[in-house]
C-alpha cells in the first residue's frame, strides 16, 4: 500500500561492528511454525546477522550488515512470506530490553537463592533448639546467615527502598514504606541476636518477605509490559508516519518524531492526516468524525487548517506543518487535558490507603508495645526486641501481595476480552462507577462509514458503480466497494478533485461523487438528508437513468444495544454526550434507548457536562474516541477508548478496547468490580492475620518459626484468593457466551 | 559435626552455581520471550546447514 519510498535510515538504530539493528511489529504471527518461516527466511538474503521474533510482543529483531542488504529488502520478503510488518521509530519505543524486568527478576534470582541458603541453616537451629544444638554451632550457623542475608536486603531491597523513598520525600506514605522499615528492622534486631548469643535470629523472615513481595512484583511488571508492548504494537500497525516533501522534491516517508514545524508533508487520497497543520495545494474533503464528532464529510481548500487525525477524501493535499500556536482546537484541547489530568492524579490508590492506614496504627501498637513492657518492668533491651518481633510480624507481607496479585489477574482476564490497561489503578476506579457518558462516532458507532441501506449486489448499474469506487481511496467510494463486494476495476477513470469519479462504460457515462456532481435534483438531496440524519450522501449517474443517492453513515456497533441494555440492567445512569448534529444523536439514542443525550457539543462543554456530574458526586466512565473526547477522557474518574481512536485520546484514557464490538466495556466493568471485591476481601484476610498474629507478638510469644509459616501461609492466602477470580470469570464468561451472544462474544486474545 | 565443615560450603557453592546460572540464562535473553520459547522446541529443523547446502 506504500506509496512513497520510506526513509529507511530514520527507522534502523546501529548496532555492534557495523551493522544495524531495526524492530518490527509484525502482524499476524500466531504459532512456532510463522516464527520458524520467518526467522529461517530471513537468514536467507546476504547480511543478515540475526533475526529473532518475540511471540511475547509479537516483534520481530534483525540485525544486519548494512552495505549488503537493505532495510526495504527485509520488508519485502516478509511480505513475500505473507507477514506485513511495520518499523517502530525508535524514538517512540521507550524500553526496548525492559530493564526494570530484568532487574526483578535479578533481584528475585539473589533473594530466592539467599532465602533457600537461609532457611537451610535456620530449620537446623530451629530443630536444634528443640533438641541439643552447642550455643557455639547456633552462633555460627546465625554468622553465616548474617553474612548471605545482609549483602541480599541490600541489593534486593533496592526497588522498594527506592520506591518508599520517593513516596516519603514527596511526603506520602506508600506500601513499600512499612515494608522497609520491618525488613531494616528485622535484620538490625537479627544481627544485634547474634552479637548477644541469642536463641532467635530473623534474617530468613526478613529475606523471605523480600523473595514473596518481588514475586508479586514481577508478575506485576510482567503484566503490565504485556499490555504496553501489545499497545505499541498497535500504534506501530497503524503506522504512524508522515510523507514529507523534501526541499528536492523527494517524498520519503518518516517517523512523526523526525517531522518538524514547517516541514511539507504528502496526504493521498485515503490516508489519515497525520499532523495539524495548513493546506497548501491541493482540495479534497476530510472526514473529521475522530476530532469533531461530526460525521459529515467538510471540504477543504488550501489555507485551510487539518487536524492529525482526521481521514483525508480523495484529492492529494500538501500540508505545511505548523506548530501549535494558540487559539486553535488542538491547543484548547490540549490546555484542558492538563487541567483534567491534574484533577485525576489526585486519586489514591486503594494499597496507599491501606497503607496510610496500616503504617501509624502497626508503629503505634509497636511503640505502645515497648513502652507497656518498660512499665511492666523490664529492661528496655528485651521490651524493644518484643516492640520488633510485633514489626516482624505484621510486616505486611500479604498487604504487600494483596493488591497485586488482584491486579495481576483481573488485567490478564480483561487483557482475553479485548481491553487493554493503560493506568494500573483503573480497575479499582472502574469499580466506582455509576455513570457512563458515552461519545457518539466511533464509540457507540463504528468509525468506518458503510451503507445505511441494504443493496441488492445482483443491481447491475451498482456493481458498475463499486467497481468505479475501487479507483478512489475516498471513505465513502471504500464503502460502497465494501458493499458490492467489487474485485475488478474499470478502466479509464477520470478522478475530479473534491468531486467524484467519472467514465465510460459501453459508451454511457457512468458517474460517481457528489450528489452535485452527478446532477442530483436539491429536492431529492434535502429529502434524503431528511430521512437518514448525518449520512453524507453518494451519487451515482448512469447514461440517462435517474440520479440515485445511497447514504453512507457510521453504523452502530452491532451489539451496542445488547451492551446498552445490560448495562442499563446493572443500574448504570448512561448519558450520550456527542459533537455531532443534532437529529442524528436524536436517531442513535432512540435506537439504543437512551433517554439523556446532548449534541453539538465542544470539548469544553463535554468537560463541563463531566464536572457537572461528578459534583453532583457521580462517580462517572467517559467512553470516546476523538480529540474532542480526550479532556473528558482524562478528567473522568476512569476513562476507556476504542482502539480506533486518535493517538491523544488513547493516552488520555486509562484503558483501550480492541474490536468492533462494545461488549468490553460490559466485560470491563464486571470485571473490575469483581477484582475490587478480590482486593477487599484479600484486605480482610491480611487484617484477620493481624488481628491473631499482633496479640502474639505483643506478648512476647513470636518464634523466627512461626513469623515464616505466618507469613507464608497469609502470602498463599492471597494469591489463591486472587486466583480465584479468574477460575470464577471463565465460568461466567462461558455461562454468558452461551445465553446472550453465542461464542462469537469472547474471540479476542488468544 | 565436623562434617558440617564440608556441607555448609557444598551448600553454599550448590547454591551459587543455581544462582551464576539463572542470572547467565537472564543475561542472554532466555526470559525475554516466554511465549515462543515453549513452541520453539517444537520447531525440529534447527539444523539450517543440512537443509540449506541440501
Amino acid at each position: 500500500m506504500t506509496v512513497h519510498q520510506r526513509d529507511w535510515q530514520a527507522f534502523v538504530v546501529p548496532a555492534d561492528d557495523g551493522a544495524v539493528h531495526m524492530d518490527l511489529a509484525v502482524d499476524g504471527i500466531t504459532c512456532a511454525a510463522c516464527m520458524g518461516e520467518i526467522e529461517r527466511g530471513l537468514k536467507r538474503l546476504p547480511g543478515i546477522r540475526k533475526a529473532r521474533v518475540n511471540l511475547t510482543s509479537q516483534r520481530l529483531a534483525v540485525d544486519w550488515v548494512e552495505d549488503q542488504t537493505g532495510a526495504d529488502e527485509i520488508v519485502a520478503e516478509l511480505e513475500r512470506l505473507g507477514y506485513a510488518a511495520h518499523p517502530f521509530d525508535p524514538a517512540s519505543q521507550k524500553e526496548r530490553q525492559d530493564k526494570t524486568g530484568k532487574q526483578l527478576l535479578r533481584c528475585l534470582a539473589v533473594s530466592g537463592f539467599a532465602g533457600m541458603n537461609i532457611m537451610l541453616l535456620s530449620v537446623s537451629v530451629w530443630s536444634g533448639n528443640a533438641s541439643d544444638i552447642t550455643p557455639e554451632t547456633r552462633d555460627f550457623f546465625h554468622w553465616l546467615s548474617a553474612l548471605i542475608a545482609l549483602p541480599t536486603v541490600a541489593y534486593s531491597g533496592q526497588p522498594f527502598v527506592k520506591s518508599a523513598f520517593r513516596a516519603l520525600s514527596a511526603g506520602r506514605l506508600n506500601m513499600d514504606v512499612p515494608i522497609v522499615i520491618g525488613v531494616g528492622l528485622a535484620v538490625a534486631l537479627s544481627v544485634v541476636q547474634t552479637i548477644q548469643h541469642h536463641h532467635h535470629a530473623y534474617f530468613e523472615s526478613a529475606v523471605m518477605l523480600l523473595f514473596f513481595l518481588l514475586v508479586g512484583r514481577y508478575l506485576d511488571h510482567n503484566m503490565r509490559g504485556r499490555t504496553r508492548s501489545f499497545a505499541e504494537n498497535i500504534a506501530a500497525l497503524k503506522a504512524e508516519v508522515a510523507a514529507r516533501i523534501n526541499p528536492d522534491g523527494s517524498v520519503r516517508e518518516v517517523p512523526l518524531s523526525k517531522i518538524a514545524a514547517g516541514d511539507l508533508v504528502l496526504v493521498a487520497g485515503g490516508e489519515r492526516v497525520p499532523v495539524d497543520g495548513v493546506v497548501s495545494s491541493g482540495i479534497s474533503e476530510i472526514d473529521q468524525s475522530l476530532v469533531t464528532g461530526e460525521s459529515v464529510l467538510v471540504p477543504v481548500k488550501p489555507g485551510q487548517r487539518v487536524y492529525a487525525g482526521t481521514l483525508n477524501g480523495a484529492g492529494a493535499l500538501q500540508i505545511r506543518v505548523e506548530a501549535a500556536s494558540g487559539a486553535t482546537l488542538l491547543d484548547e484541547v490540549n490546555r484542558l487535558l492538563e487541567t483534567a489530568s491534574q484533577a485525576k492524579s489526585k486519586y489514591v490508590r486503594i494499597a496507599d490507603r491501606a497503607a496510610q492506614l496500616y503504617a501509624p496504627l502497626v508503629h503505634g501498637a509497636a511503640g505502645l508495645t515497648f513502652l507497656g513492657w518498660l512499665l511492666a518492668g523490664m529492661e528496655w533491651q528485651p521490651a524493644l526486641v518484643i516492640a520488633i518481633s510485633v514489626l516482624i510480624i505484621t510486616c505486611p507481607c500479604a498487604l504487600g501481595l494483596a493488591v497485586p496479585a488482584v491486579q495481576v489477574v483481573a488485567s490478564g482476564q480483561l487483557f482475553k476480552s479485548g481491553v487493554l490497561l493503560n493506568s494500573a489503578d483503573a480497575i479499582e476506579r472502574m469499580a466506582d462507577i455509576d455513570t457512563i457518558l458515552f461519545d457518539k462516532t466511533g464509540t457507540l458507532t463504528l468509525a468506518e462509514p458503510e451503507l445505511v441501506e441494504e443493496i441488492d449486489r445482483q443491481d447491475p448499474v451498482l456493481a458498475l458503480a463499486g467497481q468505479l469506487a475501487l479507483a478512489s481511496r475516498h471513505p465513502l467510494s471504500m464503502a460502497l466497494v465494501k458493499a458490492t463486494g467489487a474485485l475488478v476495476p474499470l478502466a479509464d477513470v477520470q478522478e475530479v478533485s473534491g468531486a467524484g469519479l467519472e467514465t465510460h462504460v459501453d459508451g454511457q457515462r457512468l458517474r460517481l461523487g457528489s450528489p452535485l456532481f452527478c446532477g442530483a435534483r436539491t429536492e431529492a438531496i434535502e429529502e434524503r438528508l431528511l430521512a437518514v440524519p448525518g449520512a453524507s450522501l453518494l451519487a451515482i449517474q448512469y447514461g440517462e437513468e435517474p440520479v440515485r443517492l445511497l447514504a453512507v453513515r457510521q453504523k452502530l456497533r452491532s451489539d451496542a444495544r445488547d451492551v446498552v441494555d445490560q448495562l442499563k440492567a446493572q443500574g448504570y445512569a448512561l448519558e450520550i454526550v456527542s459533537g455531532d448534529t443534532q437529529p442524528s444523536v436524536a436517531e442513535c439514542a432512540e435506537a439504543l434507548g437512551i433517554e439523556d443525550w446532548q449534541a453539538a457539543m465542544t470539548p469544553s462543554a463535554k468537560i463541563a457536562r463531566l464536572e457537572a456530574l461528578q459534583a453532583d458526586g457521580r462517580k462517572v466512565l467517559m467512553v470516546g474516541d476523538g480529540l474532542n473526547d480526550a479532556p473528558a477522557l482524562a478528567g473522568a474518574h476512569v476513562s476507556l477508548s476504542p482502539v480506533s481512536a486518535v493517538h491523544l485520546s488513547q493516552a488520555a484514557a486509562d484503558a483501550v478496547f480492541l474490536g468492533k464490538k462494545l461488549q468490553p466495556v460490559f466485560d470491563a466493568l464486571r470485571l473490575s468490580i469483581r477484582a475490587r471485591r478480590a482486593i477487599e476481601q484479600n484486605l480482610w484476610i491480611s487484617t484477620v492475620y493481624n488481628i491473631i498474629a499482633v496479640p502474639i507478638a505483643v506478648a512476647g510469644y513470636v518464634t523466627p518459626l512461626m513469623a515464616a509459616v505466618a507469613m507464608s501461609a497469609s502470602s498463599l492466602a492471597v494469591t489463591a484468593n486472587a486466583l480465584r477470580l479468574k477460575w470464577g470469570n471463565r465460568v461466567a464468561a462461558d455461562v454468558e457466551a452461551t445465553a446472550a451472544f453465542g461464542p462469537a462474544a469472547s474471540t479476542k486474545g488468544e | 559435626m565436623d562434617v558440617l565443615i564440608f556441607l555448609i560450603p557444598i551448600a553454599l557453592v550448590l547454591g551459587g552455581v543455581g544462582l551464576v546460572a539463572f542470572l547467565w540464562s537472564l543475561k542472554t535473553g532466555q526470559y525475554d520471550d516466554l511465549e515462543g520459547a515453549k513452541w520453539r522446541i517444537l520447531d525440529d529443523d534447527d539444523l539450517p546447514e543440512r537443509k540449506n547446502t541440501r
